[in-house]
């Protein structure tokens, strides 16, 4: 993306790594590690083996010690400090987990818990005023699997199906001293191929550059499931104390790798992974939380198509605000037909009105025609009848004067004028 | 040892447990610091100065290469800002080094919002990252950081006291970005005038309440030299790619006649302390500073403009969703009233217009009525005109059917009298 450009000296930047090192030391770290699996398989006495403390002592017991009737989940927080580094460590129990006679369902109290863990942090990150941010989510979850030898049974096949999209599951062999290394070898086997089986995806290394670390990558990944053996008491072997199980055939030591895998595991886990477990946790786990959550919100039983598609990768405000661009355009458009309707309805009337009004004014003038021709034709007939009454009148006045010049003749006549 | 944050975090009830050996999670440091190293760091300057400050100079000399760029000139009618990714790579660190330059700085005659361009870029990369984070598929982890780190604000060597624009700008700018102020092309001041002028420059910052950045003084590790540093603020620099001999060995420096200003000498200048600070002790400090302080102040601001908060009367938390299903249901129930009110003044419109037409209607009807009347009233006058003519006619005839019976009368009266006559006169 950048332009890449040549340094002509020492600028000073790869101390950033130091500053790095540096501010993580001073903000210290934390850690939150589940453990599953029936009562007895050692789960207490694994975690105290790894962070070589009495996390579980006499004060404070471990599950086994507590009986439970129904599967709990419980949270011991201590703070650990080794070469200037704190850590605060959480450890999830889920006693109980199991150990009835009816399992069913007994994995939803652990799917709640992680899935509040997830909510608390949802809730923190979207505050108006963050400040602290503790991050109590699960980070690992160590499941363990009864040494039987034979192969999962129905309910490790059952939980991890369900939790390994929620957590990182790294399932491990408890009390694998029970095992023979063949038979050990065997039932590794056995369980990868029902893993695989069932499509369970357990917490994967991730490749590096490294060829080095890549090669020890290989070799864990042959080892899994991972089959560990714990223990609380230090015995003395061969002049060296070490943390071992005694028996009359010899000791079982935790630390030995050719007796188990429990250096394997705590290297893993705390010496070289534990960083990738909670970025894994956070970029993968969480964010898929998250957005199932989210796009829940948002759509709330929407049946939208758009929705499906690339509008998930919407913030939800964003989305917000597509749909008020789209309400606004389509109020637009709605505004417009109404106003079209309207100008052409109005158009409609005013054109009947101005027919109306033609019609009538030209009912009126053909009237009024009308009553002008009957007006001229009455002129007609009247100037015809004085034309002929006074031509009537003067004949008339005529034959009268007639009439009275011959009477007066006669009168005279009579009179003996005439002859 | 002293507490962590994430010791305080956790409070007082959190039991502190003995290690009964090495367990080894103090590799912890070392794998963060594996996995940033893999991903590549990231980090932005933006030079904020007048035109000819020697910005671009002292970028290069800081990072020892020739970034890009032409002398800008000094017509520009307005400040934009330019900015340039690199890849730099110094041992197995790569850093993604973002400059920003702001071009055109000073030079309009009216500067009263020269700042205003320089607050939208850094919102805007406020707002890209709050956008990413805010997605509902994001992937933060491998979100290319835009986000300004650093400001170095460039002032210049006037010897008396800061421009009002840069009271101004800094002003605006100092709750939004780490601010680190330098005195630009300091080869041009005397010392003596030169702990005066930082003096200065200092007071009139605290009296108009602007907030550099202070070198963090926390940590122990760093602590005496980022406080004894915080007093040589602001830093006089001096930049040059030029290369000078100097006994032996060629070095960085401005050749005058009367001497060589080395840029390396910390007699000569501060720019060893400005690559010190920011650089080799603190830049991962700056970008910490950026996302939890100016950025959250940022989000904050922004998520309650648009009407997110935190508690509710009864001080309750709000769920992210609770929250946003109720501005979901606000903002529903908003589209859906305007869509009614227009609705509703389209009706009222459609009425009032109707009642308009109507009211043509009556008054068309009105008129013609009027001219019916008239029409009415003047047949009336036609016909009693008729009518008196067909009388007058009547009575003419009349009188002329009498007038001719009388002189028929007459006639056959004169007519027999005038034969008497003939005869008589025959006689």
């Amino acid at each position: 993306m950048g332009q890449q450009k040549n340094l002509d000296g020492y600028v000073g930047f790869a101390s950033l790594p130091n500053q790095v090192y540096r501010k993580s030391v001073k903000r210290g770290f934390e850690f939150t590690l589940m453990v599953v699996g029936e009562s007895g398989l050692g789960k207490s006495t694994l975690i105290n083996s790894l962070f070589l403390t009495d996390l579980y002592s006499t004060e404070y017991p471990g599950p086994s010690h507590r009986i439970k009737k129904t599967v709990q989940v419980e949270q011991s927080k201590v703070l650990i400090k080794e070469g200037g580094v704190q850590l605060l460590l959480t450890i999830v129990d889920t006693p109980g987990f199991g150990d009835a006679v009816d399992n069913s369902n007994c994995w939803q109290p652990i799917i709640d818990h992680i899935d509040s863990k997830f909510e608390d942090y949802l809730n923190s990150e979207s505050r108006v005023n963050r400040r602290q941010m503790p991050d109590s989510r699960i980070h690992c979850c160590l499941y363990f699997i009864a040494p039987s030898g034979h192969g999962l049974k129905p309910l490790d096949i059952e939980f991890m199906k369900r939790l390994h999209e929620k957590v990182n599951v790294i399932p491990l062999i408890a009390k694998a001293d029970t095992l023979t290394p063949e038979e050990c070898q065997q039932f590794k086997k056995q369980i990868m191929r029902e893993i695989q089986e069932h499509k369970i995806k357990i917490y994967e290394f991730p490749e590096t550059d490294d060829e080095e670390e890549n090669r020890l990558v290989k070799k864990i990944k042959d080892k899994l499931p991972l089959a560990v053996v714990g223990s609380n008491t230090i015995i003395e072997v061969n002049g060296k104390r070490v943390r071992g199980r005694q028996y009359p055939w010899g000791v079982a030591e935790v630390e030995n790798s050719d007796h188990c895998d429990f250096t394997i595991l705590r290297d893993m886990l705390i010496r070289t992974h534990m960083q990738d477990l909670k970025d894994v946790t956070n970029n993968v786990h969480y964010e898929n939380y998250r957005s199932r959550k989210l796009a829940a919100v948002t759509y709330n039983g929407v049946d939208n198509n758009k929705a499906k598609g690339q509008l998930s990768t919407k913030s939800p405000l964003a989305q917000m605000e597509e749909e008020r661009r789209e309400h606004v355009a389509k109020m637009k458009k709605m505004e417009m037909e109404m106003e079209q309707v309207f100008e052409m309805k109005v158009k409609e009337k005013v054109q009947k009105l101005k027919d109306s009004e033609a019609e009538l004014q030209r009912r009126h003038e053909q009237m009024k025609k009308n009553l002008e021709a009957q007006h001229k034709e009455l002129e007609e007939k009247r100037r015809v009848f004085e034309d002929e009454r006074s031509n009537w009148e003067l004949q008339q006045r005529l034959e009268q004067q007639k009439m009275e010049a011959s009477r007066t003749l006669e009168k005279n006549k009579k009179k003996g004028k005439i002859f | 040892m002293a507490s962590t944050e994430i010791a305080r975090q956790a409070g007082e009830g959190v039991r502190a447990v003995p290690l009964a050996g090495h367990v080894g999670f103090d590799s912890m440091p070392d794998q963060l610091v594996n996995k940033s190293v893999n991903r590549g760091f990231c980090f932005n300057i933006l030079c904020v100065g007048e035109t000819g400050l020697g910005k671009s100079t002292l970028m290069d000399t800081l990072f020892n290469t020739k970034f890009e760029g032409e002398p800008t000139q000094h017509n520009q009618p307005g400040v934009t800002l330019k900015s340039n990714t690199y890849e730099l790579q110094e041992s197995n660190v790569r850093l993604k080094l973002t400059v920003v330059n702001t071009v055109g700085f000073g030079d309009q005659i009216n500067k009263e919002d020269s700042y205003k361009s320089i607050v939208e870029f850094i919102d805007a990369q406020f707002e890209a990252y709050l956008q990413e984070e805010l997605k509902i598929k994001r992937t933060l982890h491998s979100y290319h950081d835009t986000r300004i780190h650093a400001c170095l604000y460039f002032i210049a060597p006037t010897g008396h006291s800061l421009k009002s624009l840069d009271l101004v700008t800094m002003k605006k700018l100092d709750s939004k970005v780490n601010i680190i102020p330098i005195v630009a092309k300091s080869d041009a001041i005397a010392k003596s005038e030169l702990a005066k002028f930082k003096i200065k420059i200092t007071s009139e910052l605290v009296s108009n309440g602007v907030q550099i950045y202070q070198f963090p003084t926390d940590d122990e590790s760093v602590a005496e030299i980022n406080s004894t540093m915080n007093s040589h603020l602001p830093f006089a620099v001096v930049g040059s790619t030029e290369e000078v001999k100097i006994g032996n060995k060629m070095v960085k420096a401005r050749q005058y006649p009367w001497g060589t200003v080395q840029v390396e000498n910390e007699n000569h200048c501060d720019f060893v302390k400005l690559r010190e600070m920011l650089i080799r002790v603190n830049m991962e400090d700056l970008r910490e500073q950026t996302h939890t302080r100016h950025y959250e102040l940022y989000r904050r601001c922004k998520l309650e403009e648009m009407g997110f908060k935190d508690t509710d009367p009864d001080s309750k938390p709000f769920s992210l969703q609770e929250t946003y299903e109720a501005k979901r249901n606000e903002f529903m129930g908003e589209l859906q009233k305007k869509e009614e009110e227009m609705r509703q003044m389209f009706v009222q419109r459609v009425k009032e217009k109707e009642a308009e037409l109507k009211e043509a209607e009556k008054e068309l009807h009105e008129k013609f009525d009027r001219l019916k009347k008239l029409h009415q009233d003047e047949k009336k006058k036609l016909e009693d005109k008729k009518k008196s003519l067909d009388d007058e006619v009547n009575t003419f005839k009349q009188k002329k059917t009498a007038a001719e019976l009388l002189q028929n009368q007459a006639q056959q009266a004169g007519g027999s009298t005038t034969l008497k006559r003939d005869k008589e006169r025959k006689n």
